[in-house]
């Protein structure tokens, strides 16, 4: 399958206060697939942000080179190609609602890139429907609830048609409630719309329904494949910090006092299956 | 405390007050201000008064709403009944001391209350039935031939949108602050000005520091969005009258001509 973005060799430092600068990548390489779930994890500080704002050419890199379906961010004649082509949303939906009307904010991307009225309509309509907003496009965004702001924030990058939707810990600031509408959307806008979502989180719970799953530490990459094969890897995975789902670690301490669990069963659902034959197996 | 600032907000609605073209709002505004300037005596503010009054009815906007956007303006209206009631020209009805009160004193007293309220529960009405985008709307358009002389239109409109967006948020804020402080023993109620002046220092500073950061990310956001300035961009709900703005004009018109009339006839 064609790739939507393709990374090579990406350095990247922040400039510091002191003479010596915060070296985020050094050599980082990475591929993602259009239409695929990525879930990036990474304690804080491991340059998962940073290399989300390489995505959509909010950051140029400093060596190597990002190329967003076949255009390279560093050319600024391709800006605003490549920000209509990857939708960012942040962690905090306050920050990037501009109007006082739900509709009206959702109108602002495809009223900057000069798309026709009725064309808007059309798409505000639509991208509401698709994160389940539509009865609210009238209200006031002030005075929904967190998962609701953040799904009109999603449905403000809808807007514009993007092939990629890059959501930096777009739950971090959400009650349980909100986080679950939130991921449940990118799993259906990926599922269903041929969308790539590129999730950043640090909630281990929400890349299980992801495709892929990529690790990060200190600016690399630690770990990248199935859900089933990163998460399995506890040790690794602790070792920067992270932890394992709930349902892995259950699994792996029943596994170490001798029952035979599969570890790869990671939703909640499949846990409960895997426990459930263990268990008639051990009676029969 | 802060919840009750109503100045500047919008109440979302489908009348034909609320659908009606800002800009034609925006001029009416202007002309019902001019109205309320030129009326002089009880006829020429009852029409003006009454006009307001319809509008109001039609937006389905509470009256009491208005009243209390009024609240904070008590002091400025009780202060300026005052004055105008002592200081009025002809034979005192009452005296006392320095000072008597005049039937011209009162009558003035009266109006100019009457002025300063209906001056501003109008310019209440065009902010409560119209939302702080279609506002800017309006304005940038009305203001749109000033831009060949090379003035700032769309990006001062953009900011006045952006700032009305961000007050309930900043107000919560606030909120927020005020009670982590208080929660931690600060006194805002207490001591002499200068003493409740210091006490919000601690406020306004991670308040501006918040702000800053909001307007930083904000930026960024909005340039995700594909934002690059004035140039080019379209409307969801692009300007055009209708018939209810030819109708209000109209009505605008008539009602300017009306308080013309009574004032020639000094009523």
């Amino acid at each position: 399958m064609e790739n939507a973005i393709e990374i090579r060799h990406l350095a990247y430092s922040y400039p510091d206060d002191t003479a010596t600068e915060h070296v985020v990548f050094q050599d980082l390489s990475l591929d993602i697939e259009q239409g695929s779930f990525v879930a990036v994890l990474g304690h804080n500080g491991c340059g998962k942000s940073t290399l989300a704002k390489h995505l959509n050419a909010i950051l140029l890199p400093e060596g190597g080179t990002v190329t967003v379906y076949g255009l390279d961010t560093k050319q600024e004649e391709n800006l605003l190609a490549i920000r209509q082509q990857v939708g960012m949303v942040f962690q905090n939906p306050d920050n990037q609602i501009v109007s006082n009307v739900v509709e009206e904010d959702v109108a602002f991307a495809p009223e900057n890139l000069g798309v026709p009225s009725e064309e808007i309509r059309r798409r505000v309509d639509e991208a509401l429907e698709a994160v389940g907003m539509a009865a609210y496009k009238k209200h006031a965004p002030h005075l929904l609830s967190g998962g609701q702001k953040q799904r009109v924030a999603i449905a403000g990058v809808l807007a514009m048609r993007p092939k990629t939707i890059v959501l930096d810990e777009p739950t971090a600031m959400l009650d349980p409630q909100g986080r679950q509408e939130v991921v449940s959307i990118v799993e259906k806008l990926s599922r269903e719309q041929n969308i790539t979502a590129i999730l950043i989180t640090h909630h281990m719970d929400e890349a299980i329904c992801a495709d892929r799953v990529i690790a990060m530490d200190d600016g690399k990459i630690i770990a990248d494949g199935a859900p089933k094969d990163v998460f399995t890897k506890i040790d690794l995975l602790q070792s920067v910090g992270l932890t394992a789902p709930q349902t892995t670690l259950l699994l792996k301490a029943l596994d170490d006092d001798g029952c035979a669990l599969p570890l790869d069963a990671l939703s909640v659902d499949d846990c409960a299956q895997a426990l459930f034959r263990q268990i008639s197996q051990a009676k029969a | 405390m802060l919840k009750d600032v109503t100045l500047g907000q919008y109440f979302p609605g489908e009348t034909a007050v609320h659908k009606m073209d800002p800009r034609t709002k925006l001029v009416l505004v202007i002309v019902y201000i001019v109205a309320l300037f030129l009326a002089k005596g009880a006829a020429g503010y009852a029409l003006v008064a009454g006009c307001l009054l319809a509008v109001v009815w039609i937006s389905k906007i509470h009256l009491k709403v208005i009243l209390k956007g009024l609240k904070p303006l008590m002091l400025i209206i009780i202060l300026t009944a005052v004055l105008n009631l002592f200081y009025g020209q002809g034979e005192p009805l009452v005296q006392f001391w320095i000072f008597k009160i005049t039937k011209q004193g009162i009558e003035n007293a009266v109006f100019m209350v009457l002025r300063i309220t209906l001056l501003v529960a109008g310019t209440f009405m065009l902010t409560y039935t119209t939302s702080p985008i279609a506002l800017t709307d309006g304005l940038e358009s009305l203001l749109s031939p000033l831009k060949k002389i090379g003035a700032p239109v769309h990006e001062l409109a953009m900011m006045m949108c952006i700032a009305l967006r961000f007050i309930p948020t900043l107000i919560e804020e606030t909120d927020k602050i005020m009670s982590a402080q208080k929660a931690r023993g600060a006194d805002f109620e207490s001591g002499n000005i200068l003493a409740r002046a210091k006490a919000l220092i601690p406020i306004l500073v991670p308040l501006f520091i918040s702000a800053f950061r909001r307007a930083d990310e904000l930026a960024t956001a909005m340039e995700c969005r594909c934002y690059h300035g004035g140039e080019g961009r379209t409307k969801l709900h692009a300007l055009h009258y209708a018939g209810r703005d030819y109708t209000a004009y109209c009505l605008g018109a008539l009602m300017l001509a009306g308080v013309i009339v009574l004032r020639r006839f000094g009523l």
